[in-house]
């Protein structure tokens, strides 16, 4: 039983990554008709919107410490970042403890504006241009991405640890009455599956309740229709793509602590995303959302001990497998509408 | 001549006196000069150039005549790998059973991938193709290692097998090899300053690369070719012709499926290893872009597209700063600096960048790939005579 | 006994009844139309013909044998061609290509392995093709792209490749929608023309009153999915609950 749940818990922040991605995906499809390969590069380059904050809080310029000394017995040279200068030491240290969190705030800005210009310089381009082409172009766009975030940051992942208070593990064991220390959980997880709920809330919380959502889920429903009411669907959609680029960019920086940023991070989970939206039924943002958490669950628990050692391996194909049974026995995916892209 | 065309016939010359030179072409640069890394006339790379280039010609039979874009067919030349390293592991490291089991075992495989993934098409194809690839992967990465090696791949050893062959000779290791004719034996020539290598491994595979041109050349040209380019034209009418469009394009896949092993085998047969890596994703990718690169749906892009990437990953990759000094030496300091910081991202490591970039324009720009580009420039220099030509030239020439 | 004999189909979309209890029969070599306003459900009853869709009760016997359940390519080898409202080519390819496709059709079935010959030395299927080019008036147009002609010139081709496949039941849907008034004169003289030389049956659906009366044999009426009646032209015309059918839309 605490396997299970532990297996569950693990399962919750992948699977909050996918969701988080596919839902991004699922939205430029429905309103755009655009299947974009260069989402993952959108979540690495929030991944490195993190790594690149926490490099300017923590831009130094030289001081020389007179009080202390080298082993030559010099006055040190000592490295000290600016935030010292207009916060204090403290505050300053503070303040880049929480670089990750407080990345949010840089990378939302820095997202929108990847995302729409994304959208005006190619992706609008492609509208009407054949499936196939939308894949190659944005996939060598994905590749040119994370080659120019290769050239500045290099090929090796780069460490960007969460805050210091939630650097330990929380115990879920004693808190559901098992043993101690048989379910521990680290924090960092726990906020991350928060951030994503709530990042999927305030989406479908968006779609449902303001005007401009309930255009979009028009849109994404009959775009002819719409379009005919002489509402301006395309500055919308232009809209929703670079929300959906904030989307994946914030799972991205809120991702960073869990697996250190590298370059090719994106296409990594990208491919894994475009099962998990195939999944879930192209076009549907619950099945995106469903989709993601089921499969990333899915595969913690094909990568339990009792399961690898009678189906070794398992833990590796588990979601291509489910794919591959999803998409021949129901073509248009777990929650998929019927007639969107089925044959 | 050879039941083709005289257009095709030419073609195919071309193609043939191209290889066979190669050695001479591909090394313009005398030994020694400062454009001497631009030489690609080395056997390892000439090698992967026609190798790649059977690869891409067999990816573009499926997706150029009939438009389904797999994302998984480096499965297909993985799998062709293993069966080749086994055939000379446990029979014989002659090179023609483990090409030929490499093209029976990837083309049963491609059987099986295809009638299950051509049930849907689309991007629900592309992606049931990439699932099964990546599986595929996993599988040779960890449950398969028995049969893959794993992560480590297989390679020949002393203590294998090899029921046809005699003992080896104390010292002696096993090598790929035609009827005795070792497959890395070389003959060199230098003519003044210049040194040709001439490759046996490489004139192997350029007359198998041939063939395979060849065939190629005879399905686009044959009723079933026509078949295939109907079925990316429109699904709908073939139906209403009473043709079933799914025998089709699942012929088109195992026999691109077989292209595909059979370069896998010819790969084992140059270097006698293969690792799981061969099997991933980007390597699918990578033949996409050269069909694409090249012209997808034309006879010649793609052995181009195979051989521009595979010059660049090679040659463009090796390109460093201290070069790239020696180059813009003449201009003044700040300049130099100034355009090394300029060019410097798009070489050396940063070669994937300008393929990205490039295959962007490509996409963008020029979608029936570097042929039609060609045809372009051609036609500039025609004039207007060329323009009446061109009206007549059908596109999937 | 007609060569198409449908019986009490019906089809049902959700909570519309598209067809109800259709009884229909086309003789051998008649030019049968069928006609009725928006909605009436004639193109749900082509597509049942051709095997698109299933109906939920009733049968469809051509030339003695059911065609439901059959795949549209299997209907098309029983000898049933369609030609559609949209002109439904192979717009990549060349004319002769395009001509080219259903007579190998026609002679090789459904599929057949051509790998390694070359299709332009196959001398009969060669000779067919362009024979019927030449029958149709698009020789000359031989080498162009498909794509590239003209709205009447695709529909012509495109009738020329149902007919090299020698079918006996010719299926048009609205054959002239959105063609100028000259293009629908040729086209209703290349449809009587073939009328004419082959021993052909023809059903066509049609929005056109002008095409319908100069073509049709018979006609068949489809109101909401029901067939209202079945009679001779000279019949239809007057007919009071046609009138009241299209709703005060006189038949001209």
């Amino acid at each position: 039983m605490d396997a299970i749940v532990l297996q569950i818990l693990n399962g919750l922040d992948k699977g909050s990554a996918y969701a988080l991605i596919a839902l991004g995906l699922t939205l430029i499809f429905g309103t755009l008709g655009v299947v974009n390969f260069a989402h993952g590069a959108l979540f690495m380059i929030g991944a490195f919107c993190a790594v690149t904050f926490s490099r300017i809080l923590t831009w130094s310029h030289t001081v020389i410490d007179e009080t202390k000394k080298d082993f030559l017995g010099n006055p040190l040279k000592v490295e000290v970042p600016h935030i010292y200068d207009l916060f204090g030491q403290a505050t300053g240290d503070a303040i880049i403890d929480w670089a990750v969190p407080l990345s949010i705030l840089f990378s939302i800005p820095v997202m929108l504006f990847v995302g729409y210009a994304m959208e005006r310089g190619l992706i609008k381009h492609f509208y009407k241009r054949p499936h196939a082409d939308q894949i190659l172009v944005t996939f060598g766009l994905a590749i040119v991405l994370q080659e120019i975030i290769k050239y500045y940051y290099g090929a090796n992942p780069i460490p960007t640890p969460a805050p210091a208070v939630f650097a330990g593990s929380f115990d879920f064991g004693a808190l559901l009455g098992f043993d101690p220390n048989t379910i521990i959980y680290p924090y960092w997880r726990l906020v991350y599956f928060a951030f994503a709920a709530l990042i999927i809330g305030a989406v479908f919380a968006f779609l449902q309740f303001t005007t401009f959502g309930m255009v979009v889920r028009a849109g994404m429903a009959d775009r002819e229709t719409v379009g005919l009411l002489g509402i301006n669907i395309d500055k919308r959609f232009t809209i929703m793509f670079g929300i959906a680029a904030a989307v994946a960019g914030l799972a991205g920086v809120m991702y960073a602590p869990i697996n250190s940023p590298n370059y090719h991070m994106g296409m990594d989970f990208l491919v894994l995303s475009f099962v998990v939206v195939v999944v879930g039924g192209m076009g549907s943002l619950p099945g995106a959302v469903l989709a993601g958490f089921l499969l990333g669950i899915l595969e913690s628990f094909a990568s339990m001990a009792i399961v690898l050692d009678t189906l070794p391996g398992l833990n590796q194909i588990i979601i291509y497998l489910v794919a591959i049974i999803i998409l021949l026995t129901r073509p248009r995916g777990l929650m998929g509408r019927k007639g969107v892209m089925e044959d | 001549m050879l039941g083709l065309d005289k257009k095709d016939y030419t073609l195919l010359l071309i193609v043939a006196g191209l290889t066979m030179l190669a050695p001479f072409i591909l090394n313009p640069f005398p030994e020694g000069s400062g454009l001497a890394q631009f030489n690609a006339g080395y056997p390892d790379l000439m090698q992967r150039f026609v190798i790649f280039g059977i690869f891409a010609i067999g990816f573009n039979i499926l997706f150029g005549l009939t438009g389904y874009l797999s994302f998984g067919h480096a499965a297909f030349l993985g799998v062709g790998s293993y069966a080749a390293i086994w055939m000379m592991k446990l029979l014989t490291t002659n090179v023609i059973p483990a090409m030929v089991m490499a093209v029976i075992i990837a083309g049963l495989f491609a059987l099986i991938v295809g009638y299950v993934s051509l049930r849907r098409s689309g991007i629900y194809f592309s992606i049931l193709t990439l699932a099964f690839a990546q599986m595929s992967f996993a599988m040779a990465y960890s449950v398969l290692t028995p049969l893959t090696g794993g992560e480590t791949g297989l390679q020949l050893k002393i203590a294998d097998a090899r029921i046809l062959d005699g003992a080896l000779e104390a010292g002696e290791q096993a090598r790929a090899n035609l009827f005795g004719l070792n497959m890395s034996s070389s003959y060199e020539m230098s003519v003044g300053s210049w040194l040709f290598t001439f490759n046996t491994g490489y004139y192997i595979a350029a007359l198998v690369m041939l063939a395979s041109f060849y065939l190629a050349i005879r399905i686009f040209r044959s009723p079933f070719g026509l078949m295939l380019r109907a079925v990316k034209s429109n699904q709908n009418r073939l139906n209403y012709t009473g043709l079933n469009p799914r025998p089709y394009t699942l012929a088109a896949f195992v026999i691109s499926g077989m292209y595909a092993g059979l370069a896998g085998g010819l790969m084992v047969a140059m270097d006698t290893q293969v690792g799981p890596e061969r099997m991933f994703w980007t390597a699918s990718g990578e033949v996409v872009l050269m069909t694409i690169l090249g012209g997808a749906g034309t006879l010649i892009g793609p052995v181009l597209g195979a051989g521009l990437i595979k010059y660049m990953e090679n040659i463009l990759s090796k390109i460093n700063k201290d070069i790239l000094h020696q180059w813009f030496a003449f201009l003044p300091d700040g300049l130099e600096d100034f355009i090394i910081t300029l060019v410097y991202p798009f070489i050396g490591k940063g070669w994937h960048l300008t393929l990205g970039i490039i295959f962007m324009m490509v996409v963008i720009f020029l979608p029936g790939g570097l042929v039609e580009g060609g045809q372009r420039i051609a036609k500039l220099f025609k004039g207007k005579d060329a323009d009446e030509d061109g009206a007549q030239t059908k596109p999937a020439e | 006994m007609g060569i198409l004999e449908v019986k009490n189909v019906g089809k049902r979309f959700g909570g519309l009844q598209a067809l109800n209890n259709v009884e229909l029969s086309v003789k051998e070599n008649s030019c049968h139309a069928i006609i009725g306003p928006n909605g009436a459900g004639k193109s749900t009853l082509l597509n049942v013909f051709v095997g698109k869709l299933i109906p939920d009760t009733g049968s469809v016997m051509f030339d003695g044998q059911s065609v439901l359940g059959r795949t549209p390519y299997e209907i098309n080898q029983m000898g049933i061609s369609r030609v559609f409202q949209t002109p439904e080519i192979f717009g990549d390819l060349s004319v002769m290509e395009n001509m080219m496709i259903p007579v190998f059709a026609k002679r090789d079935g459904s599929f057949r392995m051509h790998a390694v010959q070359g299709m332009m030395g196959d001398k009969d299927i060669v000779e067919k093709a362009e024979t019927m080019l030449e029958e149709m008036g698009l020789a000359e147009k031989r080498g162009m792209q498909a794509s590239s002609m003209s709205r009447g010139d695709k529909r012509r081709l495109e009738i020329a490749m149902c007919l090299s496949q020698d079918p006996r039941l010719l299926l048009l849907d609205e054959p002239t929608a959105g063609m100028a008034r000259a293009d629908t004169n040729n086209t209703i003289d290349l449809l009587k023309q073939i009328k004419e030389e082959r021993d052909i049956t023809i059903a066509i659906i049609e929005h056109d009153m002008h095409v319908v009366f100069s073509l049709a044999d018979r006609i068949t009426v489809l109101a909401q999915g029901t067939p209202l009646v079945e009679d001779h032209p000279e019949n239809i015309k007057g007919h009071p609950k046609v009138r009241e059918a299209y709703l005060g839309e006189t038949a001209d």
